[in-house]
């Protein structure tokens, strides 16, 4: 009896694990393989990449604080190490200030910062992932990405935005952060993040992504211009992409001390 | 040299403008005031604005020039202010230089600022001179360093690149100056000192000062070494007789210091050490009361950032001097005894605000040995991109009244600054 009780048990264990994987065929993708696929288009698009991007700080009151930048990336493995390199055009307080950063997958960046003034190149630390960027709405995670194994994914539904259909998918991190839970609407045609909101301990909405213009770069799907709110501060970032280029043959050696102290000119211009 | 600067200005401005695109030439700089007050009535001797340390409005003009494609560049940025204290105009030529770039190495021959080596507000192998007046009396940061006329080499190689710098004229540093600063004098009573400053290097080959940065990023470490020949920025003292003296004369005595310096991300932070052996050429017995000894200098530095916006780094710091014995045989009654071991601790803490715009942070020197303390709290305000408001104090304290920071325990000043910048 116990063989049979057995051998039926196994035999429904194989139909229902069968009809599963048809039913994830189809679905074809899990929550983590979607947010991993939108990491990958939304930080690592290109083997290299350089933008020049404009940051409108506007708060409640709507009085505006600009930063001009130029950044620029590498792609040293896809998903995994990169290096950034920024020069800061504007305000004029801050021309000249170049920053550099080395990503690593599984440890704190390296980050450099050059402050002309005094022709200083200093080492900053760097585990503040949360802080935020250049005073922005955006924090260094938000500029740099996160991995996919730091959170629970469960992919909550599927849905329209502006007519795009996207997966709808819900982030837990495993470790507390900042926020308890994320909700992502990804686009199912080209990953890319289309809108998020991030939720407080008192799981409230208190920040949320917007991407607002999506444009074909030399075949690369990119958000040209973004904005991040916070709903509890009224304060908002507004970043426009004024010039994107992908995969241009950026030398290794533009991200280093020498570029730091002069700027790589036919890069940052 | 305010000529050659102002010329070089005029020179970019005008000569280039007209031939040039907008992103190669850029003309920038700002108008500030800033102002320092010492905080008790007991001013200094020879003080003449009372408790006015600092009062001063300035404009800073800085125009740089570098044409695509090609290797040459020009930078220079003047002040022209106006000083309450001494009540007079004068031009201050910060920065000027001319760039020659390529792929291996580049030149840079003027007026330059350097600052090397790990510390943060401690110097080793920085030996460039230093205003540690406008650091003392409340200056933006900026203001601690001062350009030398130099010629800088850069070397660009995957095994280690260098900086050679070359430098002609001597430059002391600005230390706190009669009537701004109390300070310790040995010989108060011998106020008339002639001050002798080594002959610029175009007369006497042999004064040429040098410096020399090798560095490299080795495994994950940023590693630098360096050598520097040249003089004390600080004056030694000559007299007939240090016990008695009738006559005495100022100084800069000969110095090579040799260093290295490390710097990598630790222990969830960055984690900073540097090492430099300071070789008093024309002291090398210890036996000179009026030449510092040999000594080594370290420091060790760990810089930590928490969330929301709070950086916190400290640092410790030690001077040990060689040849200490005579040191203690040759000292005159006179003089401040030194510790064989010297040593600082200091603490930054860094809070940002309300979008980076507030930003309230405090430096702390401590000195177990010499008992003495300099605190800097200081609030900074972006009121808008382009206007800023600074207020803080230079707080001094110490037990006694011949320390680095307890001679000035009477000179702690509360400063502002506003500036617009454009």
């Amino acid at each position: 009896m116990k063989i049979i009780k057995s051998s039926l048990i196994l035999g429904l264990l194989l139909i229902l694990s069968a009809i599963l994987q048809v039913a994830s065929a189809q679905n074809s993708l899990t929550a983590q393989e979607i947010i991993a696929k939108s990491r990958l288009a939304f930080y690592y698009a290109g083997n290299d990449g350089k933008a020049k991007v404009a940051m409108d700080l506007i708060n409640k009151a709507g009085q505006k604080r600009l930063r001009e930048l130029t950044m620029l990336r590498k792609d040293y493995q896809e998903g995994g190490e990169q290096k950034y390199f920024t020069y800061f055009h504007k305000p004029s307080d801050v021309k000249d200030t170049t920053f550099m950063v080395y990503k690593y997958p599984d440890r704190d960046d390296d980050r450099w910062i050059f402050i002309p003034a005094i022709n200083l190149v200093k080492r900053i630390a760097a585990n503040d992932k949360y802080s935020s960027f250049v005073g922005s709405d955006f924090t260094y995670e938000d500029v740099s990405g996160r991995k996919p194994e730091e959170d629970t994914h469960l992919l909550l539904r599927e849905d329209k935005l502006d007519g795009r259909s996207c997966f709808v998918v819900e982030s837990i991190p495993k470790v507390s952060s900042v926020y308890t839970k994320r909700i992502s609407w990804i686009d199912k045609t080209n990953f890319l993040p289309l809108k998020e909101e991030f939720y407080d301990k008192q799981n409230e909405l208190y920040r949320q992504f917007e991407a607002l213009v999506v444009k074909d770069i030399n075949g690369i799907p990119t958000i040209t211009k973004r904005v991040m709110r916070n709903i509890k501060t009224g304060h908002r970032t507004e970043v426009t992409f004024e010039t994107v280029e992908y995969n241009l043959g950026i030398e290794d050696d533009v991200f280093s001390e020498r570029y730091l102290r002069r700027p790589p000119l036919q890069w940052i211009r | 040299m305010d000529k050659i600067g102002i010329s070089l200005l005029l020179f970019i401005s005008f000569v280039f403008t007209p031939f040039a695109f907008a992103e190669e030439l850029s003309l920038q700089g700002f108008l500030q005031t800033n102002y320092s007050v010492r905080v008790n009535d007991d001013n200094p001797q020879g003080a003449k604005q009372g408790n006015l340390i600092l009062g001063e409005e300035r404009a800073q003009i800085k125009a740089s020039f570098y044409p695509e494609k090609s290797k040459i560049g020009a930078f220079v940025k003047s002040d022209f202010y106006h000083d309450w204290v001494e009540e007079d105009w004068a031009f201050d030529f910060r920065e000027g230089y001319l760039d020659f770039m390529d792929d291996k190495f580049g030149f840079r021959i003027g007026r330059q600022i350097y600052t090397w080596g790990v510390g943060d507000l401690l110097f080793i192998n920085d030996t460039f001179p230093k205003d540690w007046e406008a650091f003392f009396e409340g200056r933006p940061l900026e203001y601690l360093k001062i350009g030398t006329d130099s010629l800088k080499l850069d070397v660009y190689s995957d095994i280690v690149s260098a900086e050679v710098v070359f430098m002609p004229n001597f430059l002391p540093d600005d230390l706190p100056s009669v009537g701004r600063f109390h300070f310790f004098d040995p010989y108060p009573n011998i106020p008339n000192r002639e001050l002798e400053k080594p002959d610029s290097a175009f007369e006497k080959f042999g004064n040429m000062e040098y410096a020399l940065r090798l560095y490299r990023y080795i495994g994950d470490f940023d590693v630098s070494a360096y050598v520097y020949n040249g003089f004390f920025r600080s004056p030694g003292m000559k007299a007939d007789n240090f016990n008695s003296p009738s006559a005495i004369s100022n100084f800069y005595p000969e110095l090579a210091v040799y260093g290295l310096s490390l710097q990598r991300s630790a222990l969830g932070g960055v984690v900073s050490a540097e090492y430099g052996y300071y070789d008093s050429l024309d002291d090398r017995s210890g036996k000179d009361p009026g030449i510092n000894n040999s000594q080594s200098r370290f420091l060790v530095g760990y810089q930590k950032a928490f969330p929301e916006d709070f950086t916190v780094g400290i640092q410790y710091y030690g001077e040990l001097m060689y040849q200490y014995s005579q040191y203690e045989d040759n000292l005159p009654s006179a003089f401040a005894k030194t510790k064989q071991l010297h040593q600082y601790v200091t603490l930054r803490l860094t809070k940002l605000l309300k979008y980076q715009t507030l930003k309230l942070s405090l430096f702390t020197f401590y000195s177990p040995d010499e008992e003495d303390f300099l605190v800097i709290p200081e609030i900074s305000y972006n009121f808008t991109d382009n206007l800023l408001g600074v207020i803080g104090m230079n707080i001094f304290t110490g037990a006694k009244d011949d320390t680095t920071f307890g001679q000035h325990k009477k000179d702690t000043n509360i400063y502002v600054t506003a500036r617009y910048s454009f």
